[in-house]
Formats: C-alpha cells, structure tokens, sequence
C-alpha cells in the first residue's frame, strides 16, 4: 500500500437497493481508508448510468423486489461491470444483492430472474421470512475473507440461497437463520465468498458492525495490502451488547425464529 | 343525534367501558386498546354502527398523522363536536373507542394505522380520507412501502364518489394509490425525503425530479407519464404560506416547528375546507396545536428548558435535523430497538446527520453504541454516551436549553418523566 493510493469504491444502484442503511457501509470504507493515508473516491452509479470498469471495490446493497430485478437487469447488461469482475476486482453485496449476483434468484410471485453470475449461488423464496440478529463465526475455508473475527448483524430475507461448488460459504451462524436454505431453519451458513466476490445477507449496516470485514475489503480493493490497526470508538462495546444479546434468553422472547 | 343501538352493541359498549376502567386501575396504559378490544370482540360490527350518521374523517400516513388529525380537529371543533383519537391508538380498538367515547360527536377525525387503512375505511364509510406520505419505517416488520401503497391503491379502486380523498401530491406512491378513486383532492403538502420513491409505482421506470429542494418540485416518469398533478392546495416553495384554490396565500403562524407542520397544516385546511369552513378559521385552529402527545412538548428538567422531538425513522429525523441544527440547543439523541420501534435500528445510517457535524452530542437509550458508532463515523462530537437520556445534563451550564430527539419507545418513557 502507497500512502495517499486512490481506492475506487463503486457503489451500485443505491436508489435501488438501499432499504436497510446499507449506504453506511460505504461511510465506514470511506473513512477507514482515509483513516490509513489511502484517498478513497466514491462513484455512485444510477440507474441507466454506466458501471466504470476501473474500480477497485463495488458494493451492492440490499433491497426490495422491484429495485433488485432492475438492479439485476443494469449489473448483466453492463460491459463495465464485467470487465471490472473479470479482471478480479473486490465485490461485495449485501442480502437482495448477494442474490443479485448468483446465477438465478425468486421474485415475489414466483418469476425466477436470471442473475449475474458471478457466485455459484441459486436463491428461492423460503417460509417463514428470516428476520432477526444474527451472529455467526466466520468459516476457515471461507478463502479471501477466512480469519475474521464473528460476524454480527440483521437479516431480513424472504429468500434462501443455495450454494453450488464453485461458491464457498462465509460463516456457520451461531444465532439466526444466514443463507437459508434446506429448510426453515436453514443449512447453517452465512454468506458467500467465491474468489474476490464477497456476498452476506447482514445489515446493520454490517461494515459498521464488522470493522474487520471493511479493512478486509479495503485490503483485497488495495491489491492485498496490509492496513495498520485501526481503533473505532464504540464498535468493541457494541460488538459486546449484540454478542451478549443473541446468548441471553432475550432473543427467542423477541421471537427471531431459531437459535443454536 | 347518536343512532340508536341494537342490544349488542350496548353490551360491547358496556363491556368495553368496564374493561377500560379495570385496565386504567391496573395501571396498564390508558384503557384505550383494552377497551377497544373488548368491544369488537362482543361486537365485531360495532364501528360500523357508531360511524353511522357521523361526518368522518380518516387520516394515514408514515410520518405526521397524529399531528394532522390534530389540526383536523381543531378545525372540526369550530363547527361542532369531534370524535377523536389518542396518538398511538390507531388501529381498530383505538378507532371504536374514539366513535364510542363521543356518540353525539357530529363530525370525526381519527389516526388510522398505514396498514389498516382499507379495512377502517370500508367499516366506517368515512367521506374523507386524508393521505400524506409512505416512507420506510419499522423495517423488520416487512411492511414494505410499495406493499403499503398497493393496499391503498385496491382501496382507492373500491371507493364510491361520496368518499373524497385528499391526496399528498408531492409523493409518488401516494399519488398512484389515490388516483384511482373518483373523486380526489391534491395537496402539495410537500416530501423532501424522496428515498423511497425512486422508481415508478405503477411501471417501474425511474422517475425524473427536478432536484430544487423545495419538496414541491414537479415529478414525472419519463415511460408511462404518471406525473404530480395539478394541485388544487399547496405550501409555497419557501414553505412559509399555504396557497389555496382561489389563489389566496394563507400565511400559518404555527406553534409546531418545521416545514412539516407547514405540509401538515396544508392539507388539514383542506380537509375542513371540504367540511364547509372557511380557510382562516381552520387555520387559526392549526395554529393553536402546541404539543401533540408530548412531542414538540417545552418542558423544564433540572432547571434546563428541554424540548421533546419525535425522530422515529429516516424521514422523520430528517426534519428533526433541520430544527435542532439551528436552535443553539445542547443535543441529546436516544434510540431504541423494541417490538414498536422496528427491532432492526440500521435505518440511522439513512439519516444524514453528517449536517450537523462537528456539533456536540449526547448520545443514550438501549441501542446508544449503534447510535454512538453512527454519530461518530457522521462527524460528530460525542460528549457522552449513557444508557438514561438525563445523565449528561448534569455536566452542562446551568440552565442551558436542551433538545432531546428520541425515537417512539424512548419517546414515551422520557415523556412519562419528564412531563408533569
Ligand atoms: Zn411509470
């Protein structure tokens, strides 16, 4: 990393998929990189405008039905976007858009949409909704983001994703339902990583909540470049509210569906 | 004169009062939901009965439907007796109780829940139906907005001309689910949050603002021409004056701050308009709202004059900014997380507090760490971070004003302390 690098953050079709505050996401990449001397510049792309292929970072939010088909239909018409994911650009994507970037995803109504692609993933709607805190370990065979500390955040999902073999998961939730799939309670895991493609069904907004994942990403965005600590003031206490939330008898009295 | 009631519906009356008493002594609440229930249970076409032979009006909206249903009645009054509900009771039980505690009430204005909407308006036939806004709220709910407006849009279709909606034209989804009712009014009562109302309701496109940040700039969708209409009401770009159809330019003097209020007003001078009273009078009835339910409320703790504001998701604590930004106030900020709040808080980062950065703040309630990371990463001074919204007043210079926003259960519990 050269003090003073230029990361290219693209942030994708937020008036579409920016439900759930995931706009912080890029606020805390933002600062966290100028925070390490790296200059960020934010490209915010629209509907109907042109994906830079030069990016270093893309982030995808999540959304409702509407805003996620359109999304789908901009990110696989777009040249740019796939010449950035071909030439190995970081991606990241959050709950409507980690199913945005699969192969193929469920509507309401029951249309399948085709995907991007560019995970091994297939989502189809799933009863009863995931809705709730989620707190999951990251796996060690989760490649670019293993060695994370926990995860936590919301999920809010009437979708379950299935993973192919290509895609590998990110987590094993310890509380909540994750990805989804197989079932009410789900198969366990949490999230997606397949190459330089990281996917999560977390809000909060989950860089916020996950400071490490943001340097993660920043790191792979900075051609794998190690960033010097960085101390956030009130994340560790906030950390430690959800995490002794989600083992306290609370969370079922709040009804989240299933624990672990 | 109340219409006369079948043996049933007296007894549900009966039984509803007896419970609503019981709950009152049991400290549980006000009795109003207690009793409501009580009554549709014993008589599930008890609101249909008692709305008969009333002139009613039904107002919903994500933010402001109490302090317009306020207004409302104010005006009402001046005409004759009102029916009215309290803040926060606003589903059904909340709606029989506000019919039944006034029988010989000629006129009605009442608060009815987003999502409930369709059925109170079909059970009380109401002939006014007041729609402001739908923006994100409670998001854990899964009541999605565009959901929330396909409900208001089926309702609309069912609608007979004896019903008048009048209609917020400055917002997109309220717009399409008014429109297919045969008769409505438009008010340009102003929508500064457009966060929510990227895309076209009815066919998807990308809706095309003019971005001159007046909340009453003209929209349209550049594929199937749903437009703002033509507004028969509206606020001034300034939002300092109410325009209204013969071209008169009302100017409100209202205790309530913000331009919301002046929205609000707007479109509640309309609402009475429609029930025959002159355009002044019913403003000057808008104007004496103070406080409704406490929010907006001046009170004095520890010999700080406090203000309470309701900031209760994005759109709302949007406007709170722009008042506690230019008061001068110490700010105090509390968030919550329960069941009436939305358990999920992310919607903080939609807010965009980076306006009143490097401004100092206090920072409490049960999600103070959610909320103190996201006053940090905006810019903002944090002073301290407490669980009891109170504990910083103490560090401050006597007698120094405070502005305290805090969302809907924090809210209550603060007004409960703080207002005698
Ligand atoms: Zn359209």
């Amino acid at each position: 990393m050269n003090a003073g690098q230029t990361i290219a953050i693209v942030h994708l079709f937020p008036t579409l998929m920016g439900t759930y505050g995931d706009g912080g996401n890029l606020l805390v990449l933002a600062r966290r990189a100028k925070a390490r001397g790296l200059t960020p510049q934010v490209v915010t792309v629209g509907p109907g405008d042109a994906i830079p292929a030069q990016g270093d970072l893309y982030v995808l939010g999540g959304g409702e039905d509407a805003g996620q088909v359109a999304a789908a239909r901009y990110l696989r018409q777009s040249a740019g976007f796939k010449q950035a994911a071909e030439a190995g650009a970081c991606i990241f994507a959050v709950c409507a858009g980690l199913q945005v970037l699969g192969t193929d995803f469920e509507v309401a109504g029951g249309a399948i949409e085709p995907g991007v692609g560019l995970l091994d993933a297939v989502t189809r709607r799933r009863e009863p909704r995931a809705v709730g805190e989620v707190w999951a370990e990251v796996l060690p065979e989760a490649g670019s983001a293993a060695g994370l500390p926990p995860l936590t955040g919301y999920e809010n999902h009437g979708g379950g994703t299935a993973l192919g073999p290509a895609a590998r998961p990110l987590a094993r939730v310890v509380s909540g339902i994750g990805n989804g799939s197989g079932g009410p309670a789900g198969d366990g895991t949490e999230g997606v990583v397949q190459g330089h493609v990281l996917a999560t069904y977390l809000h909060g907004p989950v860089l916020a909540r996950n400071p490490e994942l943001a340097d993660r990403l920043l790191s792979l965005a900075a051609g794998g470049a190690t960033l010097p600590d960085l101390a956030t003031p009130y994340v560790a206490d906030l950390r430690q509210e959800r995490e002794a939330y989600v083992r306290s008898g609370k969370l079922s009295a709040d009804s989240v569906r299933t624990r672990r | 004169m109340p219409v006369s009631l079948p043996p049933r519906a007296r007894l549900a009356l009966g039984a509803g009062r007896a419970a609503a008493a019981a709950s009152r002594l049991l400290r549980r609440g006000r009795g109003q939901v207690v009793g409501g229930r009580v009554m549709l249970k014993v008589d599930p076409a008890l609101i249909t009965r008692l709305a008969a032979g009333k002139q009613l009006t039904l107002v919903s909206a994500t933010n402001g439907k109490s302090t317009t249903t306020r207004m409302i009645a104010g005006a009402l009054r001046t005409k004759g007796r009102v029916a009215h509900n309290l803040t926060g009771a606003n589903m059904g039980p909340g709606v029989v109780t506000a019919l039944a505690a006034d029988r010989a009430a000629g006129f009605g204005a009442i608060e009815v829940d987003e999502a409930h909407l369709p059925a109170m308006a079909a059970q009380t036939g109401a002939t006014q139906l007041v729609l402001m806004n739908l923006t994100r709220d409670q998001l854990d709910r899964g009541s999605e907005v565009k959901m929330l407006s396909r409900r208001w849009h089926a309702m609309a279709e069912q609608l007979s001309d004896k019903t008048i909606i009048l209609a917020n034209a400055d917002d997109p989804l309220v717009v399409w689910a008014a429109r297919p009712a045969p008769s409505v009014v438009w008010v340009g009562c102003g929508q500064w949050w457009t966060d929510d109302a990227a895309l076209c309701p009815e066919c998807g496109a990308t809706l095309e603002r003019a971005a001159d940040g007046t909340g009453i700039a003209p929209w349209r969708c550049p594929a199937c021409g749903l437009a703002r209409p033509q507004t028969a009401w509206s606020i001034t770009p300034d939002a300092t004056g109410i325009v209204t159809p013969d071209g008169t330019t009302l100017t409100p003097h209202l205790k309530l701050p913000g331009r919301v209020n002046v929205g609000n007003a707007a479109i509640a001078v309309a609402a009475a308009a429609g029930r025959g009273i002159d355009p002044a009078v019913a403003l000057a009835a808008c104007e004496q709202v103070e406080d409704v339910d406490g929010r907006y409320i001046n009170t004095t703790v520890d010999g700080h004059p406090v203000r309470l504001l309701l900031g209760k998701n994005p759109a709302s604590w949007a406007e709170m900014l722009r008042i506690v930004g230019t008061s001068g106030a110490a700010l105090v900020t509390v968030l919550n997380a329960r069941g009436q709040d939305g358990r999920d808080p992310s919607w903080i980062w939609d807010v965009p507090f980076e306006q009143l950065a490097p401004m100092p703040v206090w920072v409490s309630g049960e999600r103070r760490f959610d909320l103190a990371v996201r006053l940090d990463t905006a810019g903002l001074e944090l002073r301290g971070v407490t669980e009891d919204p109170l504990a910083g007043l103490a560090g401050l210079p006597a007698g120094e004003a405070v502005d305290i926003v805090a969302n809907y259960t924090a809210f209550q519990e603060l007004r409960a302390r703080v207002v005698k």
